[in-house]
Parts: C-alpha cells; structure tokens; sequence
C-alpha cells in the first residue's frame, strides 16, 4: 500500500506526462511532434514532428490541418548569406529510407490564426497530409516556450 | 641538490603556468563561430515598451547581448531567446554584468502585439525595444546587419521580415566584439562570456 502511494504520488507529480504518441500509416511512422507555448493568439505558434519512411516509395509532406488553428502552413528556415527567411515549403520531402524532421532552424509548421494561446501541456492534434500515403492524425504536445526539442524518453534530446 | 631539482620543477611549472595562460589569454576560443572585424561602436536610440527612449550610453559597464528580430517570428526568434534566456540563467550573480537586448525589425506590429509581454516570457532581464522605422534602419545600419519586409501571402498579415539572425556581442565600452551566428549553443556563448568577465 505504501510503495502504491509512493507510485501514485510519483506519477500524479510528474510535471508533465506527455503523450509522445507514435501513429503510423503504411511505411510512415510520424512521431516525437511538439508545439511551443504562445504569449496569447495573435502571434503564430509552431509545430515540429519527425517522419521515417522504411517502404521503398517516396513520399513527401505536402500539408497540415488543426483545429488549433485558421491557417497552418509548412514552412522552412533558411539562412543563405547570413540571412534567415522562412519561405513557404510547398512540400517537405520524405525520400524511402530515410528519416525526415521538422525542427528548430528548419522546417516547421507554422500555425497561424490560432483560435486560441497554446498553453504548456496542453495537446492538440495535427492531420498531415502526406502526397502516397495520404492523411494521417498526431497529437502534438505543448512544451515550454523555452523547449529546444521534444520531451519524449526516446527521442534522445 | 634536492633544493636545486625543487628549483628546476618550480622553473617548469613556472613555464607551464606562463604559456598556459598566454594561450588561454591570447588563443581566441571557439573561433569558428565568430567572425572577426574591425572595432566600431554600434549605437541605437530606441523605445522600450513603455515609450521610453533608451540608448546605447546608458548601458556603458555592461556587456549587451543584442538580437534583431521580430515576434511574428516562429521559428528563429523563439531559438534565439531561448539560447539568450538560458545564457542569462546560467551566468547566475554575473548576470547583471550583462544586458540582453532585443531589438524588433517589425516595430509598428510588434508594439500591437506587446513586446514586454514577449520578452517577459523569455526571461525577466531581455529588454524589448521597438523604435520607429528610421530609427529601426539606423540601429540595423550601426550593428551592420540586414533586414527587410518581405511579402508573402503564406504568412501573417502578408508578410515575413527576412533578417540576419546573429547574436551580437558589445563590451562594457560599447565597442562591437563579436558575432555568435546563428545556431551557437548557449553553453558557448556563457562560456564566451565568463572569458570576459
């Protein structure tokens, strides 16, 4: 009883218990997707995930959907000659084989409109919208705004 | 005979002692993230969040770390603070030895959405000035660095600002030391820092 209540009193205090949902469809395992904490709505938020493809097809990212959000779009960051701009990805390869993701100075998702602030912990789902595979639905964890990467024991970060 | 080999050893620890130090004192550190220039003494004169002017005189003694940016920004600019934030955790009690700055490329959006807010959230100590539009360019033109409004209909309200993403380091003179590009590991801009202190 007592090493229950110990256990119980561990898990009900874990700051954050975090979904770190792995989906997967056909060859394509989408996992480790976060979100950053928002100051308010009127600024955008960000998504960042992690797809493998192990089929021998590739495939490439092409669009996201939320309810989180009006107007989510992919976008990568670019620094060339010393200037970073985020132009518009039109589609994020997912080449067979390999292991593609969707992080900080890179690509990312980028939420626009949303309908409401991203508060720490929370969680919201994100439908990806992959060319071969087609659509599939993650949940995606807000972390601090501080986070570097995700918060999951497995991605290694 | 024993005091003479208890010379010898002081002599080489001597020895060692000087060309470590000359080493630590004159090898720069890190180099690959810094690029070298001439001297020159960035200056701006612009509006914190509550529309006081502040100017790059009133913070002589302290080293600034400086960042252009704007909030809108989801990717780059959160990285960056973020770095900044941790930075000044880390520095503990020399914290107030250092002023980290962030200065809004997109001043006239970023007053609208609430720039102390933004910075806040980051860490109590970065300061949020957004200055009007010539002032912002003068900034940008002193620091040396770039930026420009970009349209994009894939953004929000249209637009994006392209930037140069450096963090930038002023000694307690106000003379411009040095770049940390962008990417640069808080752990090596602290211990950058500590080098200096």
């Amino acid at each position: 009883m007592k090493h229950f209540l110990l256990a119980a009193a561990l898990i009900l205090s874990a700051p954050a218990v975090m979904a770190c949902e792995t989906v997967t469809i056909g060859d394509l395992t989408i996992e480790h997707a976060w979100s950053k904490a928002t100051i308010g709505a009127g600024r955008p938020g960000v998504f960042y995930v992690e797809i493998t493809n192990a089929g021998s097809v590739d495939d490439a990212l092409i669009g996201i959907a939320t309810p989180a959000a009006r107007m989510p779009m992919l976008h990568e960051t670019v620094v060339k000659d010393g200037i970073a701009s985020m132009p518009h990805a039109m589609s994020i390869p997912v080449p067979a084989g390999q292991n593609v993701q969707l992080s900080p100075g890179g690509y990312h998702g980028m939420l626009m409109g949303l309908t409401t602030a991203l508060k720490e912990g929370d969680s919201f789902p994100v439908t990806l919208s992959l060319e071969k595979a087609g659509e599939v639905t993650v949940n995606v964890d807000v972390l601090s705004l501080r986070a570097e990467g995700p918060d999951c024991a497995d991605a290694g970060q | 005979m024993r005091l003479r080999s208890l010379q010898i050893i002081l002599w080489i620890a001597a020895t060692a002692a000087v060309v470590t130090f000359s080493a630590v004192r004159w090898m720069p550190a890190n180099d690959d993230t810094s690029i070298a220039a001439p001297a020159f003494t960035p200056t701006f004169a612009l509006a914190d969040s509550e529309g006081r002017s502040r100017t790059t005189a009133e913070f002589r003694g302290k080293f600034l770390l400086v960042f252009f940016g704007f909030t809108s920004c989801p990717d780059v600019c959160p990285t960056t603070l973020s770095e900044v934030a941790q930075v000044m955790d880390d520095l503990g009690s020399e914290a107030g030895s250092v002023q980290p700055i962030f200065i809004s490329i997109d001043p006239e959006r970023d007053r609208r959405l609430g720039l102390a807010d933004y910075t806040k959230a980051f860490h109590p100590m970065i300061l949020g000035l957004a200055g009007s539009e010539a002032e912002t360019q003068s900034a940008a033109a002193s620091f040396k660095i770039f930026y420009a409004r970009e349209a994009d209909t894939s953004s929000p309200g249209g637009y994006t600002m392209a930037h140069s993403p450096g963090l930038y380091l002023i000694g307690p003179d106000g003379a411009w030391l040095r770049q940390f590009t962008y990417g640069t590991s808080a752990a090596d801009i602290l211990s950058d820092l500590q080098s200096r202190f």
